[in-house]
């Protein structure tokens, strides 16, 4: 391991000698930039500062549900919380942070210039500042913002909403786009801009991911363009999708969402499998077990996620055979993903492992993820999601899969992939207290509710039954020092943007392997511009 | 491969992406009528028909007893009193029965009301038929008139052997603001 090269790269803005166009300083930069490493930037810093407005709006949940009672917040308020909460959480960091990590990754992995449609790029970022101005503006509108829960179920969206409503529909029209755009951005990147050699089945797991969750991005995201415009149509125009009265029907609304709702889980958690099996082979110092079939395994999760939509419509009065046609697709989705969950574990087998801070991460992911799916398993079965369903016993599963899945894969990414950006060892220590801090707090936060929700306390209300008070104050204490856990990565992200740190290497670390790790470090502004060759 | 070339190859992929993500919207407004198409032949969703079925050659099977409730629903922002006059009658498939409800308009002013009727469990319903119904169209009820409106139903024989009960809901909606122009001239006369 040699620090030969680094040195020249050190400081991109200055060093323009060797490129032909000159690199914009400040602001304009970041404005005009149509560079997958700045876009990248952009959308991990977006993602993050989303993750920290959205989690501040669960310390306000948790902080009025503390005790029994009202005391904070009102009900609606609450309500409006509740439901800005997951859109940002959803739409604006954990999508964004993937999407970052697309743009700085795939092109780098698969020996690309940079992403196939520059200008795109840049425009699929820039929108959503808009985007979530407009979202978080409306909460300061008279009527207040949307309180409908982030899944906007009709007739609440369309009856009893404020004008709010509006600018709801408006920022998801443009979080949509922008993420179609960025999903057509990946998929023309990877089909055209490969190096030469660089074959399908040679493809890092995180591309692989990457491709078919791009496809599964421009199959739903218009689908919920389509609901929010019939939202937007009944309220404000007088038609009647969703309305009984004019011949709709509000269930109906519920089968369009969760068309599109289901296989944005997928997309929400496909790349974090690619995540994980970049970063369990290299500090198992051993090849990923199954590449092929990890693939495979992938491939049919997002095909199988069109077909089990309704299990999340259990209570809404199916016929019988529809229930158990949607409960044994459900559980169908647990083969592949123990596919994967084995794979990782028979890397992991008699491999030299070592634990540095992202493997730390990916490990979690792996345990704490299969907790997750376990709950879902749970819930896909009939007779149980009717006691299970819309308690916290929902809301305790899909934030296993999301926080210590989505979220914790994203960090792991962060923490790999950072050295490589930065040309700089982030702090060690800090990292480590980042991991234990969110380990043990995510899990006072998250796990007590699986018994509240059993026991029956309902999701979305802001008050509950005295019997749930211990519980519901060990889960916000949990929940107030996952937050400020945060603040520690925030610290640790400010001082590796400072380029403090000990200088590393290429390869970075040991174990690690592919065309990203062959790069100096920091990347340079500009890689591969002649392609390498993948033997 | 040129530069060139690969901004072709590029555009063409481009334009069916964009035509796939167009393709998809409209799949997404296509889910309204499928859906429809998919509730009428199947009933899961418990809407009976909103046209009168004709009653003739209708065989009466004797060897089975249905029972069948009727409940009704004001919905948010609807004034009437409304109720069914008999709460569970028990027929034969293919029998002939008939329930009145009674509404109200208790309020100073003239209101038009439409009724949906939502059966349950879902599949009963494409076998729930109506000969007459208040159902088929909007009801305008000056301030303060009171009308008793019939619905004429008989159960289909081919209704499945293992449902031997359903509930018919009817929900009374409000529909003043938005009622057929020809409606409200008819109010405005009268």
């Amino acid at each position: 391991m040699t620090t030969t090269t680094e040195v020249n790269h050190d400081d991109d803005h200055h060093d323009g000698e060797h490129h032909e166009h000159h690199i914009p300083y400040g602001i304009k930069r970041w404005l005009y930039t149509t560079n997958h490493k700045d876009i990248g930037t952009l959308y991990l810093w977006f993602a993050f500062i989303m993750f920290l407005t959205g989690g501040a709006m669960a310390m306000v949940i948790r902080a009025e549900l503390f005790q029994p009672g009202l005391q904070i917040v009102e009900p609606h308020f609450f309500n409006q919380m509740t439901t800005v909460h997951g859109l940002i959480m959803v739409f604006g960091a954990v999508m964004p942070a993937f999407t970052g990590l697309a743009n700085w990754l795939i092109p780098m992995m698969i020996g690309a210039p940079d992403m196939a449609l520059p200008r795109m790029n840049n425009w699929s970022f820039w929108i959503l500042p808009f985007a979530f101005s407009i979202l978080l503006g409306s909460l300061f509108m008279e009527g207040g913002g949307p309180a409908f829960g982030w899944t906007f179920y009709a007739p609440l969206s369309t009856t009893y909403s404020g004008d709010g409503t509006a600018l709801f529909v408006f920022a998801v029209h443009i979080m949509g786009a922008s993420s179609i755009m960025g999903a057509i951005n990946v998929i023309v990147t990877i089909f055209n801009m490969r190096a030469p050699g660089m074959t399908w089945m040679k493809m890092p797991l995180f591309v692989w991911t990457w491709l078919i969750t791009a496809f599964l991005l421009i199959a739903v995201m218009p689908v919920l363009a389509g609901a929010v415009t019939m939202v937007l149509t009944d309220k404000f125009f007088g038609t009647s999708f969703f309305d009984a009265a004019g011949g709709g029907d509000p269930v109906m609304f519920q089968h369009i969402f969760w068309f599109f709702g289901h296989p944005e889980v997928y997309i929400m958690i496909l790349p974090a499998f690619g995540i994980i099996s970049q970063i369990i082979p290299t500090f198992a110092r051993k090849r990923l077990f199954g590449y092929a079939s990890m693939v495979y395994a992938t491939a049919s999760i997002a095909l199988l996620s069109f077909i089990v939509w309704a299990h999340h419509m259990f209570t809404t009065g199916m016929p019988v055979a529809a229930e158990l046609f949607f409960m044994f697709a459900t559980m169908l989705i647990s083969v592949p993903t123990g596919v994967k969950v084995f794979n990782w574990v028979a890397t992991m087998w008699r491999g030299s492992m070592t634990f540095e801070v992202p493997m730390l991460f990916a490990l979690a992911f792996i345990v704490l993820f299969t907790i997750g799916g376990l709950s879902g398993l749970m819930l896909a079965i009939v007779p149980v999601d009717f006691q299970y369903h819309d308690t916290y016993f929902v809301v305790a599963h899909f934030h296993y899969v999301l926080v210590t899945g989505a979220i914790f894969s994203i960090m792991a990414a962060v923490y790999y992939w950072l050295p490589k950006w930065t040309g700089k060892m982030f702090h060690i220590g800090l990292a480590k207290w980042h991991f234990w801090c969110s380990l043990v707090s995510v899990n006072v936060l998250f796990f007590p509710m699986h018994f509240v929700g059993l026991a029956g306390m309902p999701r979305r209300i802001p008050d509950y039954a005295l019997q749930f008070a211990d519980f519901n104050k060990w889960i916000s204490i949990g929940g107030f020092a996952f937050g400020l856990s945060q603040l520690i990565f925030l610290v640790l992200l400010i001082k590796a943007c400072k380029k403090q740190g000990e200088p590393v290497s290429a390869q970075v670390w040991e174990g690690a392997e592919g065309l990203e790790w062959e790069i100096p470090s920091p990347a340079p502004y500009h890689t591969f511009e002649t392609p390498p060759v993948v033997k | 491969m040129s530069n060139k070339q690969v901004q072709t190859n590029n555009s063409k992929m481009v334009m069916k992406l964009v035509a796939i993500v167009f393709g998809m919207f409209g799949f997404g407004f296509a889910l309204v009528p499928l859906y429809d198409v998919l509730c009428d032949l199947t009933g899961i969703n418990g809407k009976t028909a909103n046209t009168a079925a004709i009653y003739e050659s209708v065989e009466i099977d004797e060897s089975r007893l249905i029972t069948v409730d009727f409940i009704t629903r004001i919905n948010t922002g609807m004034p009437w009193q409304f109720s069914a006059q008999t709460r569970r009658v028990k027929v034969h498939p293919g029998e002939m029965s008939q329930v009145d409800f009674l509404v109200k308009n208790p309020a100073s002013t003239r209101i038009v009301g439409q009724a949906i009727p939502s059966v349950s469990p879902g599949p009963a319903a494409i076998y729930m038929n109506k000969t007459e119904c208040f159902c088929f169209e909007q009801q305008t009820l000056q301030a303060g008139e009171e009308m008793l409106m019939p619905m004429r139903f008989y159960v289909d024989p081919q209704l499945p052997k293992d449902i031997t009960y359903f509930t018919v809901q009817y929900t009374l909606y409000n529909v003043t603001s938005s009622a057929e122009p020809a409606e409200v001239i008819a109010m405005n006369r009268g």
